[in-house]
Order: C-alpha cells, then structure tokens, then sequence
C-alpha cells in the first residue's frame, strides 16, 4: 500500500464554497429545512452548448472537478470516480413526471438521459475528454466513501491521480416525500439552529466536493488520506469497538486524534449515535460538526472532507465548527466518522503533511 | 396561425425554450440558420426533441426520423414542411 | 498469464430460467424469453417486446418469504433471489467466517415502486414505506443483510456496464486484500420509466431483436438479476473450494464522445478490451469466444463491431450476443453475462446469436447462430452504457 495525498479540492455546497476568498469561519449555519446551493456562475466553467441541458447535479459537480484539477494542475485525470446516492435526482423527477402526466405520450429523452446516476461522471469526462476509468457509486450516504476506496485501490495499482468526488443534487417531490416519512425536518426554519432543535429529520440541502488524489506530495497538498473502511448496518453499540479498531488497525489510539468530525445533523432520532462517543471515548478530543452549514444529503460527508482539508492546511478549527471546547496546539490525525439514520457508518482518517 | 412569419417566429420561440437555447435571442436566429451542426448547434437528441414537438404542437407523426434531417435543415424549411403537413 | 480471481458460486434469474441450470437449458435449447410485457400495464404493449420474468411481484415475495410489511422493489427480490443462489451454490454456511463484501449494480433501483405511488404517497400511509425503496442502495442493503453481510456494501450504477464494474471492483478487492470474499453482481427489473426512455430514444424493436444483423431494429428490454461469490485463494484453500472459472481480466474507459452514442470507431469499447487483455496477461489470440454486448442497436452493434475489428483484425474468435434470449437487461447485463461465460467455459459451448442472417457491411461480423461445442480457455465478455462507460471482463477456465 503507497501513500496517497490530497493535491485539490473543489466544492459547491449550501455556503459561497467557490469564493476564494471565503473561508470555514466566514460560513453561516443554515436556517430552513432546505436549502439550496449557492450557485456559482456556471458560465465561467462550462461552455454554453454543454450547460444548456445539465441540471444542479451536473453543473455543481463539473465545477467543483474543475476547481479540484485546476488546483492539483492536472489537467486530465487518470481515473474519474463519483459518489452520488440518489443520482440525477431532477431528471428523474422530470421524466417520471411527463410519464405520468402525460400518460406515456409525448415524452422528450433528454431528461431520460441525464437521469442515469452515472451522467455527472459521464459529463465530467466527456468535457475533459477523458477517456479513463470511470465509475459511480450510488450506495446512499457511503457512496462517497466507496469511491475513495476505489481511487485509493487505483492508485495502488497503476494510476497516476484520480478525481474523485461526491455529488447529490435537491429536487422538489423527494424532498416532499421525504417529508411524509420525517427526514426532512418538518419546522420550515431554525432560529436556534439544529443542535437545539429538538426535531427529528435533518436539514435538506445539495452539493458537489470533489478531489485529486495523488500518489506523490506536492506543494499544495491538504492532507494525506490514510484510510477508509465503511460498515453498511452494524448495531449502534458496536460502533465504539469499530472505531477503536479501525485507529487500531493505523496504529493511533483515541488520544493520539487531534479533531474528530462528525456528521451530526439536528436529528434527535439519531445524533445520539455521535453523542454517545462525544460523552465517552471522544470526550477530550476536539469535536467538530459541518452539516450546519452544508446540509444533509446522501454525500454531505464530502464537504466534511472538505473541511478537514481547510483545518489541516490551515491549522485552525474554526468557532463555528466546534462541538466542544477542547484545545488544539497541532492538528495532525483527524478521523472523519459519519452515518445516516443509524446506518451507512463510514470512519475516513486523514493526517497532516 | 395564419401567416408563415408567425409560424418561423412560434418554431424558434419553441426551438429556445425548449431546448434551452439561452445564448441565442430572437433576432440572432435567421430563417435560413442551419439548425444542426456549424449553425444553431443542435444534435441528434435535439432532433428527438424536435420530433416529438412536431407531433405533440402539430399533430405531425413521423414514422422514420432519418426523415428528420431533412426537415429540420432550418426554420425556413421545417415551417414550409408543416404549414403542408400538419393536422393540428 | 494472471490466474485471477476465484469463481465459486452463481446465481441467476431471467427471462430464459429462475435458476443457473434453466438459464442452461433455455440456451442449449435455443428457447428465447421474449414476449408481450404481463407484469406492466403500459400503452407500449403491442409495440414493444420484452425479456420479462412472468412470475408476479406477490410470486416473488411468497417465494422469498417476505413478511407484508416488507418495502421490496422487484429489483431488490430479483437480486435476492439470484444472491441466495449464489451462496448457496458456493456452499457457504457461514457468511462470516471469513471477511464479506457485497457490490451489487443497478439503475433502475426502486423506481418500478416510486412510479407506482409518486403522487398517492401523498393521500395514502400505507404505501410511504416505499419511499425509502427508491435509492439504488436500498435493494442491495436489503439483500446484504438477508444474506448476513454487514461491512462492506456497495452499489454501482453505470448505465448499463454497471454490473461489470461491480465484479470488477470486487476481484480488485480482493486482490488488494481488502476482502477474502464477496459477492458481486447486479438487478434491474422493468419499469414503465425504462421502456418509456428507451422509447423515446427510438431505440426499442418492435420484434425480437438481431444483433449484428444489418437489418437490426433495435432492442428489446428485459429484467434480471444475477451474482458471482468471488473468493480469495486462500479462502479457497481453507474451505477446498470448487473453483468454477476465474475472472483474470477487466478494464473500464470511457469513450468520451456522446452522452448516449457509441463513438463510431468503437474507441472506449478497444480501449476496454485492450486493458482488460492486458490485465488478464493475454493476447487476442488467446480469446476463444467473445459473450458480446450486443443490444442490436444501429448505434452500438456498429461501434462495438468496429471495435472487435480494431482488436482482433482478422483473426475474430467465436461472437455472440445472448441479448436475442434475454433482452437488455441493463445493470444487470453484464451479470448475467458472466454467469453465462462461466457456463460457455465449464461447458465448451458457444451459446448462439439468435436471429442473425446478414452481417453488417463494414465490419463483416459473423456471430455464431447454432450451438458450438469446442474448447473453450478463455472468455472476453463487453458490456456498455450511456455515460460512454465501456467495460470488459476476461473469464478463463478453472
């Protein structure tokens, strides 16, 4: 196994993310139970015959691989790899929509097209014209992770960089039924923000983080990704043993984390999964959140990457992204731990370098 | 509909929305403009789009869409082809 | 030469067979599985021919034992049906004894369910378990834990070269040591979603479809699901395995030319296979019988055609589509793809390309049309999909 770093990171998310000069603490907790991505002008990174039919998904993610590979000064990657839980949500809708109302008459394909999971990895590599490995991975709120796992066995095995990312777009009618079965959270905003909402379901909102993955440092590396491993349906006691045993099996014990990220969402249904390690195990380590600003969707734990990155490079963690007070003078190993509705737990280490 | 003007005109409003031509505004889109290829851009998923268009806003079913080609060569050509053709 | 990663187990349902030795038998025999869609109500009926598996949504679940309460999509119980299969063909007892993976692919995911009540969702309780059946994860988390499988779980969707990525990634698993075992494949039923995409497309023959045929009309859909249990060699070792074949070679590019259509050179497709060989460590020569992808589309028996020329010039091995059988069975395809590579090596047998009478000019592509006995080492299976995802898996005699 070599060594992999991170050389660029790219994201569109809730917050101004494509704005240079915004950082972590320049970022505001979000205030309705859906919020939409802060959209950057599109026409800056995609030519106008190709913008013409992508929709959020598409566009959020060919921007956030364009920052990542400007970044990272790789101009086309040897692998493209995407996490996308739900896919192109929007077209699906579309098309489903004109089948029903319509009742099969009358039906256009673009949106048929664009609908397949796989068309934000397809669109990245048909502007880059590149012609490599290319796979998405569509397992819910791991599906990021999966794509790790894939660029870092690729990169152990011949290629040079990969791009990989995550990408989920918000659309209307999922967002509605996912308000019938309460994960959306049903309050339309939050003054006292989620940590004090006392409500079930999460804040609903899109994004696209992607990164280049190198095998070999660089001046501008974030971070080194060390390892990844996700667990689709353990039973919530277990989680501590899994924890300890996956820093075990990377020869750091709980004291040696410098800044622990979790994917706390407001939902009080299941953030007691992260509490339960912040009371205990993780009690004197610095503990960070990120779904305040980001939002939830299937592939939110990329932004969570994503600000792991800034707060290695940076050294600084953020007021605004503490779940507690504990001090940091260095920030070295930070491990990454998420799940969705007590399913789909995924631990990412990361270490500065 | 009466006059052929209004019907050029109604094609290319068409054409805009629902392809989501933004970057081509009315007066930039002549009668004679190439819809595929050099001229207005479009490609072979526009001209399935165009297809259905003729049937659901003209009631013009098109049995081969090779025939397509030739009646979607420019707005010119398309609104003759369906000022004869249409039943709707 | 790379010896590749262990077969041990297959399962299958389709249209031709709801087990791997009916599958078999539809194909020795030549019996196709296409028909007039039952299961969908649809305005397409009579213009439409599909590869559908006739047992009813309530068949699956009283044959699967699932309680009333349970939230399965048909692609969720067609996956569960083939995976049990699988494990049970691997001899497997204990899921867990050595470390377990699942990779499953689909792109059809819950939407037969979700079209069913996009807008009663709303009015009626009682079917908003189902919402949560929609994602393309769902089915494979379902299936994983029916099966026992907690840890690793994944879900691929590439269009329809998806499930060839999912024994891809699995055999890469393994051989980086990240799983002793896992089980690797892919689902995807008919939905009123699918056949109404590919309609519009005009892309669906109103007849049985002819691959390679120049008179080709397009394709016929078709529904399926089928897993492989790939283990390590020392899990075979320990557990004095029988090893049904190997997967020794696969590769994925991307032909970055259209979002739907095939590069006419078949670019994306040679650059699959040309990887796939050279994982594999072989030469064109050595390939004895290509399971292709032939959907009998123009566009793609055109490209994938060109590209076979490309690699193997003159010197073209047995071909066949077996897709004149099932119809396109989409992120299942390539799954059942495999099952049926592995039993064209275990039984050196070239299952025919039904309905083929005249090659396509330009590439002069023969297929086989009868059945071929002859010894058969290795198999080179195609599977493509929208996206330009091109993927080629390589299958050798054990």
């Amino acid at each position: 196994m070599g060594k992999y770093f991170i050389n660029g990171i790219g994201c569109v998310s809730a917050q101004d993310t494509t704005n240079s000069e915004k950082d972590l603490f320049n970022f505001k907790e979000l205030k309705e139970n859906k919020v939409s991505a802060c959209k950057p002008n599109y026409k800056d990174f995609i030519p106008p015959a190709m913008i013409r039919r992508m929709s959020a998904g598409i566009k959020m993610g060919v921007v956030a691989s364009s920052l990542a590979l400007k970044e990272a000064n790789v101009k086309i990657p040897s692998a493209i790899v995407t996490g996308s839980g739900m896919g192109c949500l929007n077209d699906s809708e579309k098309f489903l929509r004109n089948i029903i109302d319509n009742d099969e008459q009358f039906l256009t394909p673009t949106a048929f097209i664009q609908s397949t999971h796989n068309t934000v990895g397809a669109q990245i590599a048909l502007g880059l014209g590149c012609k490599a490995y290319n796979v998405t991975y569509v397992h819910d709120a791991t599906s990021f992770e999966t794509s790790i796992i894939d660029a870092i066995l690729k990169l152990d095995e011949e290629e040079q960089n990969v791009l990989v990312g995550g990408v989920d777009e918000l659309a209307n009618h999922t967002v509605e039924l996912h308000k019938l079965i309460g994960h959306v959270k049903e309050e339309n905003t939050l003054e006292k923000g989620i940590l004090n909402s006392n409500s079930k379901g999460a804040v609903y909102s899109e994004g696209a983080q992607f990164f280049v993955l190198e095998n070999r440092k660089t001046e501008n590396s974030y971070a080194e990704l060390v390892d990844v491993i996700t667990y689709d349906a353990i039973l919530e006691e277990e989680v501590t043993s899994k924890l300890e045993a996956f820093l075990l099996a990377n020869n750091l014990k709980t004291s040696e984390i410098d800044a622990v990220i979790l994917g706390v969402n407001g939902d009080v249904e299941f953030d007691g999964i992260y509490q339960k390690l912040q009371d205990t195990i993780l009690k004197e380590i610095p503990q960070v959140y990120y779904k305040h600003l980001s939002g939830e969707y299937n592939t939110a734990s990329a932004f969570g990457m994503w600000t792991a990155c800034k707060m290695i490079k940076n050294q600084i963690i953020p007021e605004n992204l503490r779940l507690n007070s504990v001090e940091v003078n260095s920030i070295k190993n930070v491990l990454l731990y998420n799940q969705y509705r007590g399913k789909n737990h995924s631990f990412v280490l990361l270490k500065s370098c | 509909m009466s006059n052929i003007e209004d019907l050029k005109l109604e094609l290319k409003k068409n054409i805009i929305e629902v392809l989501n031509l933004e970057d081509i505004s009315l007066e930039d889109f002549g009668d004679n403009d190439s819809l595929f290829g050099d001229g207005i851009g479009l490609d072979s998923i526009d001209a399935l789009e165009l297809i259905v268009m003729l049937d659901k806003d003209y009631g013009i079913r098109l049995s081969d869409p090779k025939e397509g080609k030739k009646i979607f060569e420019s707005v010119e050509v398309m609104a003759a082809y369906i000022a004869e053709h249409r039943t709707k | 030469m790379n010896k590749g990663v262990a077969i041990t187990g297959m399962g299958i349902i389709s249209s031709i067979g709801n087990t791997v030795e009916e599958n078999l038998l539809s194909l020795l025999n030549q019996t196709p599985g296409i028909s007039v869609i039952e299961n969908i109500k649809t305005h397409h009926k009579n213009n439409i021919k599909v590869g559908e598996i006739k047992a009813s949504n309530e068949e699956l679940i009283n044959q699967l034992g699932l309680p009333d309460s349970n939230s399965y999509s048909r692609t969720a119980m067609l996956a569960e049906i083939a995976a049990k299969e699988a494990v049970k063909n691997a001899g497997i007892t204990n899921i867990n004894k050595c470390k377990t993976g699942f990779i499953s692919a689909t792109s059809v995911g819950g939407m037969d369910l979700t079209e069913k009540y996009f807008y009663s969702q709303f009015e009626e309780t009682k079917n908003r378990k189902y919402i949560e059946s929609h994602s393309a994860g769902d089915s494979s988390s379902k299936v994983a834990k029916s099966l026992g499988i907690t840890g690793f779980v994944s879900t691929i969707s590439t269009a329809c070269s998806s499930a060839a990525n999912s024994i891809m990634m699995g055999a890469r698993m393994i051989k980086a040591g990240k799983l002793d075992r896992v089980i690797v494949g892919g689902a995807d039923c008919l939905s009123k979603f699918t056949i109404n995409g590919f309609k519009t497309l005009l892309i669906l023959s109103e007849d049985n479809c002819r691959p390679f045929d120049t008179n080709r009309t397009g394709l016929n859909l078709g529904e399926a699901a089928a897993f492989l249990v790939l283990e390590s060699d020392e899990c075979v070792k320990k557990g004095n395995k029988n090893v049904l074949a190997y997967v020794s070679g696969w590769a994925n590019a991307n032909d970055a030319f259209h979002q739907t259509a095939s590069s006419k050179d078949g670019e994306g497709a040679t650059l699959a296979m040309q990887k796939a060989l050279k994982v594999a460590g072989l030469k064109p020569e050595n390939i004895d019988y290509i399971n292709a992808h032939g959907t009998a589309t123009e566009n793609n028996d055109a490209s994938e055609s060109a590209a076979i020329r490309r690699i193997f010039e003159d010197q073209i091995p047995s071909v066949s589509s077996t897709k004149a059988f099932t119809g396109h069975t989409l992120a299942a395809a390539a799954a059942i793809e495999a099952v049926y590579s592995v039993l064209a090596l275990q039984n050196s047998t070239v299952f025919p390309n039904l309905n083929f009478q005249t090659p396509i000019e330009e590439t002069q592509i023969f297929p086989e049309t009868e059945v071929i006995i002859k010894e058969l080492n290795h198999v080179l299976s195609n599977s493509f999909g929208f996206g330009g995802n091109c993927s080629t898996l390589i299958f050798s005699k054990a």
